[in-house]
């Protein structure tokens, strides 16, 4: 029987939580990294030892570790015994090092001018599918950094910031890649999105990219609600077997596109709220697809305060509340855009993590809900990993 | 020799425990120590000063004989009771204000 990891970043270390197929019984590890913030911990496709990882602080800034033993212990990339190049033997800093590509150049500010892109934190780690010593590292101030060494070195993709990234201007929760999206049938095509940036592609591996962003509309929130950037993309999320069929949460609205892009469609339908953070899509069925709607943009709770995921299974604008295991009352708690994750099992596996601690999984693809954990610190990211 | 405490998460990260000690040429200066201390430690490199820039992270502090140290000129010798060994040099993150 398939085994379970759910890798869970919080804002004061991280937690891996295992279970067998049956997912009632879990184990939980952690904290690791405990004071640091994790914004996010991902595995290997193709190598389920292989686990990635962003720590970072406020204090003491960014820091790549690595785990080849599942998360049972990690080292900064380049630390290990065989891997030692300092005189002393000490660990190397290059994974630290996160230098934007040439002149960082600017983009908007706040008060409409230019600034320089500072470097500030990875956000998001999308292992490649195929090279378990390849990864892609999305950063506030939003860019693309890419490794083929395991972690050691990283080096941006600098096209992304030439898709009119002088016009991107932060919101109030930064401006950061969060989510990268890597096409299962085509190598050459990886999809990111930018909050207050918008979504973008590249068909050539990363060295161009275009804004795909028509049918979006953010009245309100920018000049051109029709613009070409700008926009506040929450998340993005894909099915493997349609690549070209994407499902969006921006700010406000829920959208998909069925051309990889060119033309999005807002199918929010009958949301009590079509603000949120997160989205996925059920690994068994491609259309059928989880939101969790949130107040609003100034009040960043579930709905009454009633935590719960809505589900539609006809890709869009025909949503059902899931609530059964899931607070009804008094639940004022955020899910953050990449603390929502789906395992491989049938029926399909749903995980996600609140900003109040707890982790909720749902072993009968959202049907019935169980708090796996509780109590943890805030949390910012959850994948699920399948282990033999 | 120098010795130099570090706070408690740049201890983890650079897998020490206590104060570390190290030789420092003349002169001793914060930017020499930090020199010495990266070089000795590569991983601290870009948790204590920016990569690029090298320039003092926002919310660390140095401290050297009670004194706060963060402003001074990072070519400024440092105190000889901290040259000698007699004091440590402090790092230290600063208050979260929370």
């Amino acid at each position: 029987m398939s085994k379970i990891r759910v890798l869970v970043g919080t804002k004061k270390g991280a937690f891996i939580l295992t279970a067998d197929g049956k997912r009632q019984k879990w184990e939980i590890s952690g904290p690791h990294f405990a004071g640091w913030e994790m914004y996010h911990l991902k595995g290997s496709p193709v190598d389920s030892n292989r686990i990635y990882a962003s720590q970072s602080s406020g204090w003491f800034g960014q820091v790549i570790q690595r785990s080849d033993d599942g998360g049972r212990t990690w080292s900064t990339p380049g630390s290990r015994s065989d891997e030692l190049q300092s005189p002393d033997g000490m660990p190397k800093g290059e994974s630290n090092k996160f230098m934007y590509e040439g002149e960082a150049g600017t983009h908007k500010w706040y008060d409409g001018t230019q600034h320089p892109w500072e470097f500030k934190r990875v956000w998001h780690l999308e292992p490649s599918l195929t090279d378990p010593d390849t990864a892609y590292a999305g950063v506030e101030d939003a860019a693309i950094f890419k490794t083929t060494d395991g972690g050691k070195t990283w080096q941006e993709l600098p096209g992304l910031r030439r898709a009119k990234g002088n016009l991107w201007q932060p919101g109030a929760g930064g401006m950061a890649v969060h989510t990268i999206l890597l096409d299962p049938k085509n190598e050459r095509r990886i999809y990111v999105a930018i909050s207050a940036g918008g979504c973008f592609r590249t068909d050539d591996g990363g060295k161009t990219w275009k804004p795909i962003t028509r049918g979006l509309k953010s009245p309100y929130e920018l000049p051109d609600p029709d613009a070409e950037v700008g926009h506040c993309v929450h998340r993005i999320a894909l099915h493997p077997s349609r690549p070209d069929v994407l499902f969006m949460q921006k700010h406000w609205d829920v959208l998909r596109t069925d051309n990889a892009g060119e033309q999005w469609t807002e199918v929010s339908g009958n949301l009590p709220s079509d603000f949120g953070f997160p989205i996925d899509v059920n690994f068994n069925e491609p259309e059928t697809i989880y939101v969790v709607p949130i107040t609003s943009d100034s009040l960043h709770y579930p709905p009454d305060g009633k935590l719960s995921v809505y589900r539609s299974k006809t890709g869009g604008n025909e949503w059902e509340p899931l609530t059964e295991g899931l607070p009804q009352k008094d639940c004022y708690v955020n899910v953050l855009r990449d603390a929502m994750a789906v395992d491989q099992l049938d029926p399909c596996g749903i995980y996600f993590g609140t900003t109040g601690g707890q982790v909720y999984g749902s072993a009968d693809g959202g049907a019935s809900w169980k708090a796996i954990v509780r109590d943890l610190p805030a949390v910012y990211s959850v994948e699920v990993q399948m282990l033999p | 020799m120098i010795r130099v405490l570090l706070p408690y998460h740049l201890r983890n990260l650079a897998r020490v425990d206590g104060e570390v000690q190290f030789e420092v040429a003349e002169p001793v200066t914060v930017v020499a120590v930090l020199d010495a201390l990266e070089a000795r430690y590569p991983v601290l490199q870009g948790t204590i000063r920016d990569h690029g820039t090298l320039k003092r992270r926002p919310f660390v502090r140095f401290f050297a004989c009670k004194e706060d140290w963060s402003l001074e000129p990072p070519e400024t010798p440092l105190p000889e009771a901290v040259r000698s060994g007699a004091e440590p040099f402090y790092i230290v993150g600063a208050m979260a204000g929370g």
